[in-house]
């Protein structure tokens, strides 16, 4: 059955825009209808997949084998584990919601916008499936095209520039990530005697063995990729203008979901694959990390621009993820996995918010706002419950990851230096100052523009966007564990493996202190 | 003289369906482009399935001169393939120019026959004369819009470095003739492998000169200067034949040629496959960074379709099963890809060369959406996106230069698809992104449209279903 749930959550979307080819573009309705249906089934689909989930476990659960270029070795290799399965239902939540949102705003080419949309939702739950490489870069590759036109063709002002920046920049990563690909499935071709491999169960047995200059390339080359996409500082100037520029539900996908591939991938490909350098770069990496939570927060605290501001607060935030993930530790990276999803939650809903004060006003400025919870107090509510998830109240689901990542930092015997967690504990500081700031020039104090003294409160359709999405910020800020159990085992696991390949190669690294 | 005339059922059906029954009908029907057109199209889907039921009889025949089956009946279908789709696509074109002479369609069979003289020569002189047969009906056919000063300007520019490149092979053959004492591929190659350490000079001289020949062929650096002038000067359908056909049958002889040349065992084999490896990097980037700059799409593709012959000598450098296979793999899905974009250009210019400024897509998406997604898929494929086709062949010819130890050479591979997604994709941004300017009436397919539903199609599906392909293709080497 649970094999069953993850095809029907990989092709679901596929089929879905493959229908939508039939129907007639004047009936947006319908398209839309059909769209929300499916992206609504893929999402119920996918909650099958728990049940039958051994949380026990770390391998790979419901794995599907099937060949597709046996000459290349490339096949049709899918499955899931704790961290991937956590991945799948945000994107498979966050779909649905993406769809109600531009149920109004998106009113133009509507058949082209929800056929992108689902092959949008195919590539990405592809990715977070894949457990062969080539299919891991197809899909990976794939996810670039609807992107692209949902900024290009649906976007703001200077949409085609952000466009063509966002495929450019994740493009020169991805290749590079191509012929690194190639270059290890030759490698460990060569030790098992078997050849070119893409076969992600091969590769891990083996690939830790390689040589360790070849080892540092191989990990360069796929950083490089994941790290453009979470963004890492310095490569993050591709996100504020994809932010800014893409429509709502394209932001909410972006920020969402889309951020999330990178530091999956770090998690699935560097750490698992490549541990002695792993551990190697980890503190360089780490740096640029907590700059990037510094640096993301002082720019986002001067910015004018409501979405803006979220869109750096988004680099901010990911700097705790690679720092979590690079510290090597189990609440760590614990602490990152759940924050991945806690971040797409709390970010996904403050940009639907910015998306429903657009709606009604077609401005973000925050000065052309002030006041505004005295004529949408639900609104503020909802606002506020965002706002303070993505701050990192306790209580809420922001804090759980935060704290983890920064114990896991703090307590880090590859960082080896409790400045890391000292620093990026400012940020949380920062988060709080540019956050509540722009809350309050926002919603609070009085409300003088008389063009914002008759806004609606929110609509059945926006409370169905945000209700979910804050229940599930409630639940992961009260009881985390449901969620982390899943991820646990998996995430054990990947420490366990650095700490027995870092250790056997003591000569060219500092022996980890003990695990804990 | 024992004939396999089984083995040679495409090449005769192609010769006699040309020559003797060909221009006799010619000769005796006056006015019917209709019959000849058909008759012609007949020909090539005969060729074609002749050259698939004959592809299992493999060996060689008229005293070892051609050689049968596998490689050489595929490549038949790839040319045939193209030529019908080019045919379909030139009849709506030339009617549009007022130049619809039944004398086109002999021109572009006699090409076919040229190039299918090409993939299945297992003698210098018979490539010879293949060559030589496809690229003076190339140079005629360049020059088919008569009163066009463009086209004429081509085909004299074509004409003139042909012949001298041509006269480059020739030399090249002698000298290879002097230093093995045969003309044969197999017995050259043997010489060459027993003689692996003191190869005599004259046949690494010949070698190189037969190299730079064929580099002119396939415009590679530094013998591409003429292909962008040629391309945009031609008709769009002769352009669209001449890129992808022209540089296939050119490809197939490469690949056969520099498999007698270069034998593994040969040291001269290693500094052959450095001068070819950094022809193919300086290709790759010159052709996609001078594409960048250009405002005229055909001179675009045609920069395009320089660089993509950059990234198929990965496949020569690399000298092995994978590298020919990715080749052979390669060269499918770049003719059907770059035959579309081709016949989408086609379909939208005007007479006398109007509206082939790359501002004139701006806003296709709204004005014929059909047509703007077929170029939209072509351009990506051609970028080496995954689903698409290209981005198959692309991987195929990175994992065979890896392999044989030039990661290098991947790494300016890779630089250079970047710099070609930017140009790919500003033509998407063009079509899809802008608004369309001024009036225009509606563009007609005709018979072109089925050019473009077939190769749309390949586009997108050839790469999922590369397997029978790939196995097919590691079977011949």
């Amino acid at each position: 059955m649970g094999t069953a749930a993850l095809l029907a959550t990989l092709f679901a979307p596929l089929a879905g825009s493959l229908a939508l080819l039939f129907i007639h573009k004047d009936q947006a309705k319908a398209i839309k209808t059909t769209a929300l249906v499916f992206s609504v089934l893929t999402f119920l689909g996918s909650t099958l997949l728990v049940p039958g989930f051994d949380a026990g476990s770390a391998a790979m659960q419901f794995t599907v084998d099937m060949p597709w270029l046996t000459s290349i070795d490339a096949g049709l290799r899918l499955g899931i584990d704790g961290t991937s399965l956590l991945l799948v239902l945000l994107t498979t939540l966050i779909m649905p919601i993406a769809f109600l949102t531009s149920w109004g705003s998106v009113t133009k080419s509507v058949k082209e916008y929800n056929v992108l949309m689902l092959l949008l939702q195919f590539g990405m739950t592809g990715v977070f499936m894949a457990t062969d490489t080539f299919l891991f870069y197809v899909f990976w590759e794939l996810i670039l095209i609807p992107m692209y036109f949902i900024i290009g063709i649906w976007g703001g002002k200077d949409r085609i520039y952000a466009a063509i920046k966002f495929f450019l920049y994740t493009l020169v990563g991805s290749l590079l990530m191509l012929v690194a690909i190639i270059w290890l499935g030759l490698e460990v071709g060569a030790m098992t005697g078997n050849g070119f491999t893409a076969n992600l169960a091969v590769l891990r047995e083996h690939a830790p063995m390689i040589a360790p200059q070849v080892q540092t390339w191989l990990f360069l080359a796929f950083a490089l990729s994941f790290l453009i996409k979470v963004p890492l500082f310095p490569l993050h100037t591709w996100l504020p203008d994809a932010h800014v520029q893409a429509p709502t539900a394209g932001s909410v996908i972006l920020a969402g979901v889309l951020l999330k591939l990178g530091t999956y991938g770090l998690i699935r490909f560097n750490l698992d694959l490549f541990p002695v350098a792993s551990v190697q770069f980890a503190t360089p990496i780490s740096v640029l990390a907590v700059v990037g939570i510094i640096y993301g927060a002082l720019v986002a605290m001067v910015q004018t621009d409501i979405k803006k501001l979220v869109a750096y607060s988004s680099v901010s935030h990911l700097g705790f993820v690679v720092l979590g993930i690079f510290s090597m530790t189990t609440e760590g990276i614990q602490g990152a996995v759940i924050q991945m999803v806690n971040h797409g939650l709390s970010t996904g809903m403050l940009f639907l918010c910015v998306g429903a004060l657009y709606e009604r006003r077609h401005t973000r400025e925050i000065a052309d706002y002030g006041g505004i919870t005295s004529v949408m107090p639900r609104f503020a509510v909802l606002f506020a419950l965002a706002m303070f998830a993505s701050v990192g109240l306790p209580g809420l689901n922001g804090f759980v990851g935060e704290f983890l990542t920064l114990l896991g930092a703090f307590t880090s015997p590859v960082l080896n230096n409790q400045m890391f967690a000292i620093v990026s504990a400012s940020g949380v500081i920062f988060a709080a100052v540019y956050l509540l700031w722009m809350f309050q020039r926002v919603m609070f104090g009085t409300n003088d523009n008389p063009e914002n003294k008759h806004l609606r409160d929110l609509t059945a359709s926006e409370y169905w966007q945000l209700v979910p999405l804050a229940v599930f910020i409630i639940w992961i800020g009260v009881a985390p564990r449901h969620f982390m159990h899943f991820s646990e085992t998996s995430v054990k696991a990947v420490v366990e493996r650095v700490g027995t390949f870092t250790g056997k190669v003591s000569s060219v690294l500092p022996l980890p202190q003990q695990q804990r | 003289m024992h004939i396999d005339y089984f083995g040679s059922l495409p090449l005769i059906a192609i010769w006699l369906g040309l020559g003797a029954i060909g221009i006799t009908i010619q000769a005796f029907v006056r006015n019917n482009t209709r019959l000849v057109f058909g008759y012609y199209l007949g020909t090539l889907l005969l060729t074609a399935a002749l050259a698939l039921i004959t592809s299992g009889h493999k060996g060689t025949t008229f005293q070892d001169m051609i050689t049968l089956g596998g490689v050489a009946n595929y490549f038949d279908v790839v040319f045939c393939a193209a030529g019908v789709l080019t045919m379909l696509a030139a009849r709506p074109y030339l009617q549009r120019e007022g130049v619809e002479l039944d004398e086109f369609y002999t021109l572009l069979v006699s090409a076919t026959a040229g190039m299918m003289l090409m993939a299945h020569a297992n003698n210098l002189l018979v490539l010879f004369v293949g060559i030589e047969l496809m690229s003076i009906t190339f140079y005629v056919m360049a020059g088919f819009l008569r009163t066009n000063i463009r086209s004429v300007e081509a085909s004299l520019k074509y004409f003139l470095l042909g012949a001298f490149a041509s006269g480059f092979l020739v030399y090249g053959m002698s000298l290879i003739y002097g230093a093995t004492g045969s003309l044969q591929y197999n017995v050259i190659r043997d010489v060459v492998a027993q003689n692996a350490t003191n190869f005599p000079t004259l046949f690494a001289i010949g070698a190189v000169l037969m190299a730079v020949a064929m580099s002119f062929k396939i415009a590679a650096f530094p013998f591409h200067q003429w292909a962008p002038d040629v391309y945009e000067g031609s008709p769009t359908v002769v352009t669209a034949f001449m890129s992808t056909a022209g540089k296939a049958a050119a490809f197939s002889a490469f690949v056969a040629l520099f498999i007698a040349l270069m034998p593994g065992t040969s040291t001269l084999t290693p500094q052959l496959q450095l001068m070819l490896a950094v022809v193919s990097a300086i290709t790759m980037l010159v052709g996609n960074i001078t594409a960048v700059a250009q405002t005229n799409i055909k001179r675009m593709l045609a920069y395009s379709s320089i660089a993509h012959a950059g990234y198929l000598l990965m496949g020569i450098v690399s000298n092995s099963a994978d590298g020919y296979s990715g080749i052979a793999f390669y060269v499918t899905s770049y003719v059907f890809m770059q035959l579309g974009a081709f016949v989408v250009v086609g379909i939208l210019e005007r007479q006398n060369n109007s509206l082939l400024e790359i501002n004139d897509y701006a806003g296709l998406a709204k004005r014929e959406p059909m047509l703007a997604f077929s170029m939209a898929v072509f351009m990506l494929s051609l970028a080496g996106i995954p689903p698409f086709a290209g981005f198959f062949g692309k991987y195929l010819l990175f994992v065979a230069a890896i392999e044989t130890g030039y990661t290098w050479l991947t790494i300016v591979a890779v630089v250079s698809s970047v710099v070609s997604a930017y140009f790919y994709l500003g033509l998407i941004v063009k079509m899809y992104f802008t608004e369309p300017s001024g009036e225009r009436e509606p563009a007609t397919a005709g018979l072109a449209g089925i050019t473009l539903v077939v190769t749309t199609a390949v586009s997108i599906v050839l790469g999922l279903f590369a397997s029978p392909f790939l196995a097919t293709f590691k079977s011949w080497w």
